[in-house]
């Protein structure tokens, strides 16, 4: 569909990220009707703390945006991988605290291990078995029709059991009733990071985050694969006459997302931050913070940095809003707001595109306007591929 | 315990957990069937949860036993309903991915109970006094076997989700509202084209399953709990699968529904089973069976799928 935009990608491309930056708006506003409504004296001083987000304390609190931002760039990018193909990743939960498991297992066991390979192990551990987790319900969902989105919930909380049951008979601290912590050679260096970002848990992870950003990007934009596994999401029904194997490439795109969620545990985990693996009944929430960050990034690995970094430094500005008198949650129901809002794209679009252009769509039916081809001011195509259920069954 | 109270016992439990999820599940089917996927339903138990809950922690000290329940359970599906029209909106007029809007109000739940539980008492919790469990149903609860299983040791929501599981059956097969409902889900260019407002009907479809999905959330907290902590423990979910299951029909649902509280029931009370203790398994792989079993009922299930065939898909009226 970008193609139909050729006189003018740059403005498609605008109208699309300016829909996004309605979403995050909207949502913002919503807060702050809010906390105006909880707690209106102190609504504006707080209101401007989550504005400012990690730039209040230098760049101390830019560190702290950026170790934010490392899990949810990860799931961000395995959220919007999936989307890529026209699937709904909503297990990045379960893959991020399989990872999560697998590297900290890595990291107290394997101690043999020399120092500089030890934590590359154990984050390739984290990749792996966050693939695992990824490519159960990819086998689901392409030759049994089950849907994904229900897979990969259940996949969440077998993830979430499996993981209290395996930290509990292998690497537990009992006293805190959470996981040891790993050896020293397996935290991620920090290659003088923590200098340059005096912040206390600042390390190299956001260096690997970035390296993954650049492979997704590659592998998404200049690969036959990213190209098929695109074409997938456009139109499943063109690409498969185009001789695409479908079943194939939605596997590998949950064992790809996956991968990258489980990365994203890995990357937590091996922090060196004093992070460990509470035995708790709760999903982890790097999860599901992942699929705002895709929904803001538009599924582009681009978007995806940049949105990681804005929830990151909402998310730190949610913190500092404590020393008023509100609740943290805030920044979460401003955030689900987001997402909300994001579903709406496909409205705000045209509606960007009609005060871009000042004209309106001339009034004839869609469906003619449609078969006459590509409109010369169709702000409203979409690049997004829907996710849609299958024909005659896997609905959810 | 003698076998036959275990057998009371086990049918007891497994009421508590059987009847929320078929209640939600109910719910789902409406939605579904009007041709809205709403995966939203976790979220909404939420916010019906912590209503009612709210409810009955603001009165319980000048209101007593049922009536208060009952009251809860207006409020909580009121609450439901109202939440739910967030999804319908999205879903309905601005044509949105209804599995991201969904997934949005899933979010906005729990952040929101724990706001305003937090602005209320500094804590999240909101704990309330269980004053609404009947010991045995007068003249009922006497019947040999059926009594003890089904009217000792219950609450009225019991009744009241065989209640909802019967009226559903009869609205959504009997009456003109039903099939209108189901023209909708399976092909709402066609029902238009007779006259029936598509938009209304799926407005309605959503609506009843918030108002159905906010019940259901108090009916889980109730027996099963003494405070609520802005979570249902994935209820919601395990209801868009028992719905699957059941394959978007009441009766077929209620045995689903069943299904899934028999083995979560197991889960909760396996360590006063004779055998399951000496297995000596633990706790964490029982949590894990539901959610496993739920993935092998719907690899078996999902292949001769009869989900209603617009489900999911925005309608455009112009696309007729």
């Amino acid at each position: 569909m970008k193609k139909s935009n050729k006189r003018s990608p740059l403005k498609s491309g605008f109208i699309t990220i300016s829909s996004s930056l309605l979403a995050i708006a909207v949502g913002l506003l919503l807060g702050l009707v809010i906390m105006l409504i909880s707690n209106p004296d102190q609504a504006l001083d707080g209101f401007a703390m989550i504005i400012k987000g990690g730039f209040e304390d230098g760049m101390a609190g830019i560190g702290q945006v950026l170790y934010y931002a490392t899990p949810i760039l990860l799931t961000g990018l395995s959220v919007g991988f999936a989307f890529k193909t026209g699937l709904f990743n909503i297990g990045a939960s379960g893959q991020f605290i399989i990872g999560a498991f697998a590297a900290v297992y890595i990291g107290v066991k394997w101690t043999w291990m020399p120092g500089n390979l030890h934590w590359l192990a154990a984050l390739t551990g984290a990749f792996v078995f966050g693939a695992l987790w990824g490519f159960l319900p990819g086998l689901l969902k392409a030759f049994f029709n089950v849907h994904e989105v229900i897979s990969s919930i259940m996949m969440n909380y077998i993830g979430m059991s499996l993981v209290n049951m395996l930290v509990k008979r292998t690497v537990y601290d009992q006293l805190t009733n959470r996981s040891q912590a790993v050896a020293f050679s397996a935290n991620i260096p920090k290659w003088g990071l923590n200098e340059v970002f005096p912040y206390y848990s600042m390390n190299g992870g956001i260096i690997v985050a970035l390296l993954f950003v650049a492979v997704v990007y590659i592998v998404l934009n200049k690969t036959t694969f990213g190209y098929e596994l695109k074409a997938c999401g456009f139109n499943p029904n063109a690409s498969k006459y185009a001789g695409i194997n479908a079943k194939r490439n939605i596997v590998l795109s949950m064992v790809i997302a996956g991968a990258l969620s489980g990365a994203g545990g890995g990357l937590l985990y091996l922090a060196g931050s004093g992070k460990f693996i509470e035995v708790v009944d709760a999903l982890a929430p790097e999860g599901f913070n992942g699929i705002p960050v895709a929904l803001l990034g538009l599924s582009n690995p681009i978007g995806i940095l940049f949105a990681a970094l804005f929830i990151a430094s909402i998310t730190v500005g949610g913190f500092n809003l404590q020393q008023y008198e509100f609740v943290p949650e805030v920044i979460n129901i401003i955030t689900a707001s987001i997402i909300y809002f994001s579903a709406f794209a496909l409205i705000f679009k045209s509606f960007i595109g009609k005060l871009l252009t000042g004209r309106r769509r001339p009034a004839v039916g869609p469906d003619q306007n449609d078969s006459e081809g590509p409109a010369a001011d169709a702000p409203t195509s979409t690049p997004e591929p829907r996710i849609e259920p299958s024909e005659g069954g896997g609905a959810i | 315990m003698t076998a036959a109270q275990l057998l009371y016992f086990l049918a007891q439990q497994t009421m508590f957990f059987s009847i929320p999820l078929l209640v939600v599940a109910l719910g789902g089917m409406f939605s579904e069937r009007s041709g809205v996927v709403n995966i939203a339903l976790e979220g909404i138990m939420i916010i019906g949860a912590f209503a009612g809950v709210l409810v009955i922690y603001s009165f319980q000290e000048t209101m007593h036993g049922q009536l208060l329940l009952l009251l809860a359970l207006l409020v909580a599906a009121a609450s439901g309903l109202v939440f739910s029209l967030l999804h319908a909106y999205a879903a309905i007029n601005m044509k949105a991915d209804q599995v991201i809007s969904g997934t949005a109000l899933n979010m906005i739940a729990p952040a929101l109970a724990i706001f305003v539980a937090r602005m209320i008492r500094s804590v999240q919790q909101i704990p309330f006094k269980n004053r609404f469990h009947i010991k045995s149903v007068p003249l009922l609860g006497k019947i040999p076997v059926l009594g003890p299983m089904l009217f000792q040791n219950a609450y009225i929501t019991t009744y009241i989700g065989f209640g909802i599981l019967v009226l559903s059956s009869i609205i959504l097969y009997k009456t003109r509202f039903g099939m209108r409902l189901r023209a909708c889900g399976e092909h709402p260019q066609a029902a238009d084209s007779v006259g029936i407002n598509v938009y209304k009907i799926r407005y309605a479809g959503v609506l009843v399953s918030g108002m159905l999905g906010g019940i259901g959330g108090l009916v889980f907290i109730i027996p099963t709990s003494t405070n609520f902590n802005a979570d249902v423990a994935g209820y919601g979910f395990l209801a868009l699968a028992v719905l699957i299951f059941g394959q978007w029909k009441p009766w077929r649902i209620f045995f689903s529904a069943l299904f899934f509280g028999v083995l979560k029931t197991i889960a909760a009370v396996y360590s006063v089973i004779p055998i399951m203790q000496e297995w000596s398994i633990s706790n964490d792989i029982y949590k894990m069976v539901p959610y496993i079993a739920t993935l092998v009922v719907l690899v078996f299930s999902s292949r001769s799928s009869q989900a209603p065939r617009a489900s999911g898909q925005p309608y455009d009226k112009s696309g007729r």
